[in-house]
């Protein structure tokens, strides 16, 4: 007897999906709060089954936490040999599987997708679209709990795509601004280049191990007798990694994130940071068993990360727009879970993802919340003293920066510090890496906290009579953001500070182990090196800050001198290393070239020879036609009339009238005869 | 007797002159004279094989050639006549309603 | 007295085709028909060189009073002196002759045949006697042997008048 929420498992992506629907059949026609009701609402009921899913789940002893079920047959069955000759069976279903990864994943993605929704109320309660916005909105939540639930890959991926196109539709979602749908393009295609890669992994994934099905991994893994460094594992995990580099704006697919902000605050906060990012991770995670048979891979895969972290946080620290800043701050914190799964840290990369949907989501929210106050207003450079007019804005955002920045005991200290201390027994230089980063984190969060609420008001007359503190509807999600923002670390809390790690127990199952590869079994860092990693990741949070402090509070002409000393290096970091630039001048406009040339090649080469050509030829043929018809067809006409007029001239010659010419015939026709006569007798 | 081809070839002789002149001129008149011409020459050769074979057949036929050529002349003149009233012409050139 | 007769031919015959030439080419009608009796004349003079004493009065009687008269009065009708000034011979004249004298030739080449293979010429003529009394002789075979071409000849010569009274007429 399976119990109900188990049961209905499938219907926590089908309450968004019917929502979507609804808003595509009748949301024209439906009022604000309706849509509201709908869509919130359907969200709503999905976190709440999702709730109950995972707590009976729960209720399963800890070994047995896997809960598949198959809805029904997608792709039938075939058979077919994999490249080692072995029997698989191709099947793709359409499947969920609930374990604990897949739980901790749509508590999220339900939980804070759920707050998201009900902050849009307020937020894009004036907006044009609204029932748009939350179709898009729920067909969203529909792809991404299709693609944290899929239990194979090929519906994992069925989510990934879906993700991606809401991504586009929401990041396009000002469509008559051009720079957002050229974001929304740009968004869609840079994942298009990474989703090659990813399909290229499944094929070969099927090519290799003869399935789909995550279950089946283990067991099929296990029969191919794949040796640790295999260079077929190696190939699947680094082109599942490209997949993952694009969904999760990693380097060298991460350009289309910072654009993404063309997008409505709620989209931002629920796609480019809680939610859809993540999703690389989780399908790292995901077929960790692959990676753990591929060091170079997981070495790849941490180098990225690492540098992606530092090379993002670099860039966030001289931009000047809101939501920029909060955009490389989210691909900075992918690249940290990137990161722990490199070194093989894959349950400390969730809790990174768990603990950064909460305080980023609150981070863009916030932001939401002061561009609402500030009636449009995104440059920070125009902001200023905010902290007396927007109170809980102020505090909640606070809150979230010193989160993020690895204070404890907010919730980003213990995973970071968790990631932090994985990394240090892997490798002294990413660690280092990572810490920096951790500083650059911090300096530049409290820069944006600054610069935003406190010091000098740069504010605008105009838009300073407007400064209102937001209403309900989105300062609840906020202050609920904050408070899993301070609490959310708990469940993960080292044993070093006295607590069970119970988060890293709970995903255990899920993780591969593997003595060579796993740190998971090792762990075998002293307790001394960890206190000691925790103080200095500790000590670089807090000099961050008070390096912010001193420059954006206390001495605010210092950024100026700054930026004046190392021209050169600011204009760099602050064009973003030129990156765009680079791509565009690349690939962009060389894919553009390529367009252009097919382009004179189809309307010079195929239409000239095609359509001109059939033009050319069609007119061709009728002028042999015209020729064939004038002088053949005709001709044989007139050639008939001629030859009468040829055979009648001579008769007609002879019709003079004049009886002298008919006698003069007599005469001749006598001589002739009489000629005739004489040749045939006398000869 | 003078020998009969010289009868012969004078017959000959005003045969052509009479063809030459029928084929030749444009006076319908002179035309009908050629053609008695030629009946003349026909005469001729006729009394010369009657003289030579002695029969008077030859003759005979010679008197009805006169005949006929008396009616025609009568006839044909009459025709030119009425011809000229209604078209003021005599050249046979002229004369081509045969055309039609 | 043979080489009178011959003479005598070779007169008339001189004579007939000279006038018969000038018959052909005259560009007087008048003088087209004065020459044509002459022709007629000179035949008549071979006739009676030919023991036919009927005919020869028979031409001249007929062919030259008879005919030759209602040719004069037929040039006096009509309009003699545009039709002088006009041109005389037709565009066909020089193939017409050629032709004819192709005729010529040929007839030529026939008797030149006949006159090698011994044909019916080189007999010796019949008696002279054999045509005499020459008028009688003809009224024989004419009432007698040719009666019936005689009649129809009659015949002829009535329809020929009613048809040329009957042309000549200005209003039928």
């Amino acid at each position: 007897m399976t119990p109900y929420f188990l049961d209905h498992i499938w219907l926590i992506p089908l309450f968004p999906l019917a929502g979507a629907l609804v808003m595509l059949l009748f949301g024209r026609r439906l009022a604000n709060s309706i849509v509201s009701v709908i869509c919130v609402g359907s969200v709503f009921v999905s976190f709440v089954y999702a709730v109950g899913a995972f707590f009976q789940l729960l209720e399963k002893p800890a070994g047995e936490r896997v809960f598949e079920r198959v809805l029904f047959q997608w792709v039938p069955a075939g058979a077919y040999h994999t490249a080692s000759g072995a029997l698989g069976n191709f099947v793709a279903d359409w499947g969920l599987l609930l374990d604990p990864l897949s739980g901790v994943m749509i508590l999220i993605v339900t939980g804070v997708g759920f707050l998201i929704h009900f902050y849009s109320i307020g937020y894009m309660g004036h907006e044009g679209g609204y029932y748009r916005f939350f179709g898009y909105m729920n067909l969203f939540m529909f792809a991404m709990l299709t693609l944290v639930l899929a239990n194979n890959l090929l519906l994992m991926f069925v989510g990934w795509e879906g993700v991606g196109l809401c991504s586009y539709l929401l990041i396009g979602f000002y469509f008559k601004r051009k720079s957002a749908a050229d974001a929304g393009k740009k968004a869609f295609i840079v994942n298009r280049i990474g989703d090659a890669g990813f399909l290229l992994g499944i094929f070969l994934i099927s090519a290799t191990l003869g399935t789909l099905n995550f279950s089946q991994f283990p067991a099929a893994l296990q029969a191919g007798h794949f040796e640790v460094g295999a260079p077929v594992m190696t190939a699947i995990a680094l082109l599942l990694f490209v997949g993952a580099t694009g969904k999760s704006a990693q380097i060298p697919l991460y350009v289309w994130l910072p654009d993404a902000m063309e997008g409505p605050t709620p989209v931002s906060a629920l796609i480019h940071a809680a939610t859809m990012v993540t999703a690389g991770v989780y399908m790292v995670t995901r077929t960790n068993a692959i990676y753990q048979l591929s060091p170079y891979a997981m070495e790849v895969v941490a180098v990225i990360g690492a540098a992606t972290a530092i090379f993002a946080a670099t860039m966030g620290l001289v931009q000047n727009d809101i939501k920029k800043v909060l955009a490389y701050s989210t691909i900075s914190q992918l690249g940290y879970m990137f990161l722990a799964c490199g070194v093989g840290a894959f349950a400390a990369g969730i809790f990174h993802l768990m603990t950064h949907a909460f305080f980023k989501a609150l981070l863009f929210l916030g932001a939401g919340s002061v561009i609402h106050a500030m009636g449009g207003e995104q440059d920070m450079l125009k902001m200023g003293g905010l902290s007396k007019h927007i109170h809980i804005t102020w505090a909640t955002k606070v809150l979230a920066a010193l989160a993020i920045a690895g204070v404890p005991p907010l919730a980003g200290f213990f995973s970071k510090d968790d990631i932090l201390s994985k990394t240090f027994e892997h490798s002294r230089g990413l660690w280092f890496i990572g810490w920096v980063t951790a500083g650059l984190t911090a300096f530049y969060m409290f820069r944006l906290v600054f610069l935003t609420f406190h010091g000098v008001e740069r504010i605008h007359p105009d838009t300073k009579a407007h400064i209102h503190e937001s209403p309900w509807t989105m300062t609840g999600p906020l202050i609920v953001l904050a408070g899993l923002s301070v609490v959310g670390g708990w469940i993960g809390t080292p044993e070093a500070l006295g607590g069970s790690n119970r988060f890293e127990k709970f995903l255990h199952p899920v993780i591969a182990t593997r003595p060579e590869t796993g740190i998971e079994a090792a762990g075998a860092a002293s307790r001394g090196t960890e206190y000691l990693l925790m103080a200095v990741s500790i000590l670089i949070a807090l000099a961050g800050i008070w390096l912010a402090w001193e420059m954006y509070l206390k001495h605010i002409q210092w950024p100026h001198h700054v930026a004046r000393r190392f021209h050169g290096l600011y204009e760099l970091v602050f064009h973003k290393y030129y990156v765009d630039e680079i791509y565009d001048a690349l690939f962009v406009n060389r894919t553009k070239d390529l367009g252009i040339f097919l382009g004179e090649f189809d309307s010079s080469v195929i239409d000239g020879l095609g359509v001109d050509g059939a033009g050319w030829l069609t007119r061709f043929t009728s002028s042999v036609s015209i020729w064939w018809d004038t002088w053949i067809v005709d001709g044989s006409v007139r050639l008939g009339s001629r030859l009468v007029w040829l055979f009648s001239y001579p008769v007609r010659m002879v019709q003079t009238g004049l009886v002298q010419s008919y006698m003069l015939l007599i005469v001749v026709g006598l001589v002739g005869f009489l000629g005739y006569y004489w040749f045939l007798y006398h000869r | 007797m003078v020998p009969a081809s010289h009868y012969f070839l004078l017959s000959l002789a005003l045969f052509i002159v009479g063809v030459i002149g029928v084929l030749t001129r444009r006076n319908v008149i002179i035309i009908l004279m050629s053609i008695e011409l030629i009946l003349n020459a026909v005469n001729i050769n006729l009394m010369a094989f009657a003289r030579l074979l002695g029969s008077v057949n030859g003759q005979i036929f010679a008197i009805f050639v006169i005949t006929d050529a008396a009616a025609e002349a009568a006839v044909g003149l009459g025709i030119i006549i009425a011809y000229f009233r209604n078209r003021e012409t005599l050249l046979a050139d002229e004369m081509d309603l045969l055309k039609w | 007295m043979a080489a009178g007769t011959t003479l005598l031919f070779y007169f008339f015959a001189a004579l007939a085709v000279l006038s018969a030439i000038f018959v052909v080419t005259a560009r007087n009608a008048v003088h087209s028909a004065i020459f044509l009796i002459t022709a007629l004349l000179a035949t008549a003079g071979i006739y009676l060189q030919l023991q036919a004493e009927f005919l020869f009065a028979v031409q001249i009687i007929l062919y030259v009073g008879g005919i030759m008269v209602l040719f004069i009065f037929v040039i006096m009708l009509v309009n003699l002196d545009v039709a002088m000034r006009q041109e005389q011979f037709n565009r066909q004249w020089l193939a017409a002759s050629l032709i004819a004298l192709a005729l010529g030739a040929q007839l030529l080449f026939a008797f030149w045949l006949v006159r090698h293979q011994g044909g019916v010429l080189s007999h010796a003529p019949a008696a002279a006697a054999a045509l005499q009394p020459n008028t009688e002789l003809v009224a024989q075979g004419l009432f007698r042997d040719y009666v019936l071409p005689f009649e129809i000849a009659s015949i002829l010569l009535l329809v020929a008048m009613i048809g040329a009274v009957v042309m000549a007429k200005r209003r039928i």
